[in-house]
């Protein structure tokens, strides 16, 4: 296919997804309205009405919400192709997260059972009254939780990962100077050190970072202040794009907020507002054996942290909401994975009749509730906080926890933590393995967070600046590998997989843009 | 991108089994191997596009043997695409079971009056067990037709017959004209769907489901 064509068909493809969104009917409004106006006339009716459009901002408004758009298309493809492709071009993951999903299933099925509790109920009308009292303060519930156990967790996941072969794959060679030594043996794609110091230019030892450079002892007129009057400047633009350039040297504490709902292009309209109030309406009318998972998710993990447990109450409405949620099934296309489906008892068994559950198509795992606790730091509306949730659910997080050929999937993130560290620390990975201590089996837990809860809050949130800077969850696999080369010495000392852990335990003290720069940029090649 | 291989059906052709070759008398592969494709004997094919799905070949090559049917010469050998690569990096996975299609605009000469098309795939990197193509379909090129003038439409039509018995049968005139307004209405309607969704995810209120299907 030529550009030309494949350009028509994108924007064929955007402007069908657009139409008869609120943003179409309300640009449409504003566009009649205008015509009350003296400046247009009937003569230049088109050029006068797009004017206006522009300078009101309702063409900044398009094009953010057609940027949006460009993120999560998929890629032109060939007509042939069958949308299982599209989701995922390689046939053997299909095949090893279809079994993935089959066992995760089937032990929601059997914990339904064993413990009797359905899948789904209406609630009474007397629970329905109590919840809606109840519902800013459902950390001081204290359900018995003790029958519910995870689905999985991300151990689970990596044994998984671990065992995936592609069968065409020679494998007879296992030493040599193409052998790998760590635990991922799919041969895909990633990126060394020279490639990301080219993709990640902005991040290297001669700019200005938020980081680094805002540091308390460097004088502010070095860097920080310019940087953030631009940083003003682009959340007065309402840019998109332009957020999304900016991020990539950091956000500024008082503007991320703003600057993160517009990469996201996240509104808190009227309408979005009234979305997120039907959500709770469908959390109070039906009860989901989900919902339990997600209070022992939150209990057991965000409650027990020192910096999120304020925010429980906060966590349990945006998840519970987040599961009632069917605009999430749209990440589906290009998701690996496939939403759950079962039937409404008494209706047989039609295709027709068929249901997603839960309706997001999204079953939570432990450690889930920390993909939204770090964003409690920046707003506390919950509606807002819920819109600027699932965006960065849709883009990223989900990539963590599925199987897929992806650049910026958990697979290609492994196996670049193992390849850079193999590469630039050969000593470390070889000692470390010599050991029994596999290095990915003690960052996977990082990465599958994107160190959410690892990190102190101010250094998570500097990190995830970078994965929207550079839309790709990337540097999370470069921060693992710069953690193991900054605690290269003690790693070195240990003679055991529970002593590696223990160097490896506490990350909190970390700067996380140091550890980053310097292992991209002053690396030696 | 072939706007009508839906209407268009491939070219009956018989795919050989691939001839991966040798250096020597090793048994060690080469990376190359070669696929030809035939026509049923006699016919020749304008071709459109060549589709397939790739199977971890790194890079194709496509000779096409060609007639002149005008000339007396004997049927020529050439070169139509030289190492389109199918993989970005023949040692990892990109690319290596995507569907492609090599229209005859990619060629580098017409392919016009083929009888016969050679596929010469290479697969340089050892990672691999094997290496092949999937599905290969040639679809043939047509002419578009010609634009017709309107006069030999309208000569084309047969004149209708005045004297129609149309007695208790409403006026032709109205109801072609109600079926434009209704043709319309629909065009109308299908033009503004939208891809928003609904957004409930019961059933009438209800959501009591059965356990989660397996399959």
């Amino acid at each position: 296919m030529d550009e030309g064509s494949e350009l028509s068909l994108t924007i064929a493809q955007i402007v069908q997804r657009l139409k008869g969104s609120h943003l179409h009917s309300q640009i449409e409004r504003q566009a009649k309205e205008c015509l009350h106006q003296p400046e247009i006339k009937l003569e230049s009716l088109k050029e006068d009405v797009r004017s206006f459009l522009k300078t009101s901002g309702w063409e900044r408004q398009l094009q953010n919400a057609v940027y949006r758009e460009l993120h999560v298309q998929l890629p032109p493809s060939h007509p042939v192709a069958p949308p299982e492709h599209l989701k995922e071009p390689l046939a053997y993951m299909r095949k090893a997260q279809a079994s993935w999903e089959k066992r995760v299933l089937k032990s929601l099925n059997s914990m339904s059972t064993e413990l009797g509790v359905p899948l789904a109920r209406m609630r009474p009308a007397a629970e329905q009254k109590e919840l809606s009292n109840k519902w800013n303060e459902m950390g001081t519930d204290e359900p018995d939780l003790t029958s519910f156990r995870p689905v999985y967790a991300p151990k689970d996941f990596l044994e998984v990962l671990i065992s995936l072969r592609n069968p065409n794959h020679d494998s007879r060679v296992d030493v040599g100077v193409r052998s790998h030594w760590g635990l991922i043996q799919i041969p895909l794609n990633v990126r060394d050190i020279p490639q990301l110091r080219q993709a990640y230019s902005e991040l290297n030892l001669t700019s200005g970072q938020l980081g680094i450079d805002d540091h308390a002892h460097i004088h502010p007129d070095l860097f920080e202040n310019e940087y953030v009057q631009i940083g003003k400047k682009v959340v007065l633009e309402q840019d998109s794009a332009a957020a999304q350039q900016y991020s990539r040297q950091g956000c500024p504490t008082g503007l991320r907020a703003d600057l993160w709902a517009l990469i996201l292009n996240s509104t808190n309209q009227p309408q979005d507002v009234m979305y997120y109030e039907q959500l709770t309406a469908g959390v109070i009318q039906h009860d989901l054996l989900v919902d339990n998972l997600i209070y022992k998710d939150v209990k057991l993990t965000a409650s027990n942290d020192d910096y999120y447990f304020v925010f429980e109450d906060f966590l349990y409405q945006v998840l519970l909401c987040f599961s009632r949620d069917t605009a999430v099934l749209e990440h589906f296309k290009y998701n690996s994975a496939t939403p759950p489906k079962s039937f409404i008892q008494g209706k047989g068994e039609d295709e027709e009749c068929a249901v997603v559950y839960p309706p997001n198509g999204v079953i939570p795992f432990h450690g889930f509730s920390m993909y939204v606790a770090p964003l409690c730091f920046l707003y506390n509306e919950p509606s807002k906080l819920y819109s600027v949730f699932r965006e960065m659910y849709s883009r990223y997080f989900f990539r963590l926890h599925s199987i897929s050929s992806s650049p910026s999937g958990i697979v290609s993130l492994c196996l670049q933590f193992e390849r850079l560290l193999q590469t630039h620390l050969p000593q470390l990975f070889y000692h470390l393995r010599h050991i029994g201590a596999q290095p990915l089996r003690i960052a996977f837990k990082w990465m599958v967070r994107a160190f959410s809860g690892y990190l102190s809050t101010d250094q998570l949130l500097l990190l995830w600046d970078r994965i929207l800077g550079y839309d790709s969850l990337e540097v999370v696999a470069v921060l693992a590998a710069a953690v193991f080369a900054f605690r290269a010495e003690n790693l070195m000392e240990v003679t055991s997989l529970a002593s590696a852990e223990a160097v490896l335990a506490d990350l909190s003290t970390l700067k996380v843009m140091p550890l980053i720069q310097i292992f991209l940029f002053a690396t030696a090649i | 991108m072939s706007g009508s291989s839906e209407d268009v059906r491939p070219v009956e052709s018989s795919i050989k089994p691939p001839v991966y070759l040798h250096i020597g008398d090793t048994e060690a592969l080469s990376g190359v191997c070669v696929v030809d494709v035939t026509l049923p004997f006699g016919k020749t094919v304008n071709i459109d596009e060549i589709s397939f799905k790739n199977h971890y070949t790194a890079s194709v090559s496509v000779r096409l043997l060609r007639t002149a049917p005008e000339q007396e010469a004997p049927a020529k050998w050439v070169t139509a695409v030289r190492d389109l690569p199918l993989m970005e990096n023949p040692h990892t996975e990109g690319g290596s079971q995507d569907y492609c299609c090599i229209h005859r605009t990619q060629m580098q000469v017409d392919p016009d009056h083929v009888i016969s098309v050679r596929l010469i795939l290479r697969q340089p990197s050892s990672t691999w067990l094997s290496f092949s193509l999937e599905d290969i379909r040639i679809f043939p090129h047509s002419e578009p037709d010609p634009e017709k003038e309107v006069s030999d439409w309208l000569s084309d039509l047969t004149l209708v017959d005045q004297n129609t018995d149309l007695e208790g049968l409403p006026d032709p005139q109205t109801v072609s004209s109600s079926l434009q307004q209704m043709w319309a209405l629909t065009e109308v309607m299908q033009s503004n769907q939208t891809t928003a969704s609904i957004g409930r995810f019961d059933v009438d209120g209800c959501y009591d489901i059965n356990l989660l299907s397996l399959t």
